[in-house]
């Protein structure tokens, strides 16, 4: 890889340990995957923060850095909400190693916001065309495809040297010739809101790492594409798909897939809720402010009988009080900084009913607990005493 | 013996051999706190990987085997050094935020090498040496 002369001073450690750390991390990357320089991002996303994920090895490694990122840095979510965590019944331990992981990131400049939807809360993170060095699958899925940015996804120490650094190895995501269509996905089908996370949770397993170009009936809105792109990164490892008609086409030979009502109905019906939920959670991405609304209307004049979350961002919590006092007025609990699957929260149930094909995906694995799935008022209904 | 390699990670290190010619997930399979492989159904099970030249194919398993490897080298634990036939990036990540020298780039005849062989690995200059051998 070819390095400019600062950058080579850089990696000889002449600006400092530090960042000759950083950029041995960078150059190394670059060489495994055939970069030929290295580029200029616009931000960074930082994954490995949740202690439930990165335990005690992480914690030390991250308290232990020194330094300061030159662009700007965000963080994925956490195990707990950073405030309210006692509600969501974290032991002391692990609250107190929680804080200690998000503050150290503080201290190197990170912006402590935690969250998989860093394009909700700062649009000026991303815009299209630029690079970037994200790092939770989701948000980069919803950047590469979404947003028409640029960006491989990156593990939590190949981020922070990006953030440290300001430059990312130029490979994968960020050429040209790796952002071309490898599947064509017609979708026979009426598609619902909340279709879409089963949609994504059947093409991840079909295409893995492949770059799906979906033909639907009508254009789906931006929280439709945020449910499908977490569902395929989450059941596949899909980090780019395209949605509109002047996507690239993908060459002659691509393998053809058709999705239609009766496969969206057979995975339905494979996790649908029964009695043994013992708690819903939704907000798997971070709920939108739009999201909350829906949900603070289905709930308006009900109680909830089961333990229902909505997890989002600080931010948007921040922004939509009203939103959230209306939904809490009904016993629900809205919680920042973290979400179900992140979080060890949940650990302590059965079965979790959840409206995202991404959490589908993960609930059962990650969290050990069997998942259950509907449409949010299917999980709205089930939390208030329905079926 | 000299053999020609690839700088991962800089820096420089003598130790007595232990090789296996299995991929290592440093999670799960080698406790963090004394560096001894856990994991029954690796070639190495039982041994400990401290203040040794480590010689494996390369990483697999979870990107928080990075972490795992720093934190075996705060606790002392970790190897002196690492040969890789084929470096990915977790234990490529893992030597660096460590500063543990790491090479890759060797022919994979290094993998019959005897335990307990003496092995320098410089990987500031590209270079691993094998004692007694020519």
């Amino acid at each position: 890889m070819h390095l400019s002369r600062e950058e080579e001073r850089a990696y000889q450690g002449e600006l400092g340990d530090g960042l000759r750390r950083a950029m041995e991390i960078l150059v190394v990357l670059g060489d495994i995957y055939g970069a030929d320089r290295l580029i200029p991002v616009r931000s960074v996303q930082v994954a490995g923060v949740s202690f439930k994920t990165i335990g005690e090895a992480g914690l030390e490694w991250i308290k232990d850095l020194r330094g300061r990122v030159v662009v700007p840095a965000v963080l994925n979510p956490a195990g707990m909400d950073l405030s309210r965590w006692r509600e969501m019944g974290i032991d002391e331990r692990f609250a107190e190693k929680q804080l200690e992981i998000v503050e150290a990131y503080r201290r190197l400049g990170v912006f402590p916001d935690c969250t998989c939807t860093p394009y909700q809360i700062r649009p000026d993170l991303a815009r299209r065309g630029d690079h970037l060095a994200w790092s939770e699958s989701s948000a980069v899925s919803f950047a590469n495809s979404v947003i028409g940015a640029r960006t491989n996804r990156e593990g939590g120490p190949s981020a922070l040297a990006a953030a440290l650094v300001g430059k990312t190895p130029r490979y994968g995501y960020h050429l040209e010739e790796k952002r071309i269509p490898t599947h064509v996905i017609t979708v026979d089908s009426d598609l619902k809101a909340s279709d879409y996370g089963i949609l994504g949770y059947i093409v991840g397993k079909e295409v893995g790492d492949g770059v799906p170009r979906f033909i639907f009936r009508k254009r789906p809105d931006v929280d439709d594409l945020k449910a499908l792109g977490a569902a395929m990164a989450a059941s596949g490892s899909v980090a780019l798909y395209y949605f509109d008609e002047d996507a690239p086409s993908a060459p002659k030979g691509s393998e053809e897939i058709l999705v239609s009502d009766k496969d969206l109905q057979e995975v339905r019906e494979g996790f649908a809720p029964d009695d043994e939920v013992e708690v819903i959670a939704i907000g798997c991405p971070h709920s939108s402010e739009r999201e909350l609304a829906e949900v603070a209307r289905l709930l308006e004049g009900k109680k909830v009988e089961r333990e229902l979350w909505i997890c989002t961002a600080r931010a948007i919590a921040e922004r939509r009080a009203d939103l959230v006092a209306k939904i809490e007025r009904s016993g629900a609990r809205v919680f920042c900084d973290t979400c179900m699957v992140v979080s060890p929260a949940g650990d302590r149930y059965r079965k979790m009913m959840v409206n995202s094909g991404k959490a589908l995906a993960y609930v059962p694995t990650l969290c050990k607990m069997k998942a259950a799935y509907g449409s949010v008022e299917e999980c709205v209904g089930r939390a208030t005493g329905g079926v | 013996m000299e053999i020609r390699c690839h700088r991962i990670s800089g820096g420089r290190a003598t130790g007595p051999a232990l090789v296996t010619k299995e991929p290592i997930s440093f999670l799960g399979t080698v406790d963090p706190e004394t560096g001894v492989v856990v994991d029954p159904g690796h070639q190495l099970y039982g041994r400990s990987l401290g203040a040794k030249v480590l010689i494996f194919p390369g990483g697999k398993g979870s990107t928080v085997g990075s972490y795992v490897i720093y934190q075996l080298k705060k606790r002392g634990a970790a190897p002196l050094a690492m040969i890789n036939i084929k470096s990915e990036p977790i234990v490529a990540v893992g030597a660096i935020i460590s500063a543990i020298p790491l090479v890759d780039g060797v022919a994979a005849s290094l993998l019959d090498l005897e335990d307990g062989t003496m092995v320098t690995v410089d990987a500031d200059g590209e270079m691993v040496r094998v004692e007694g051998a020519d």
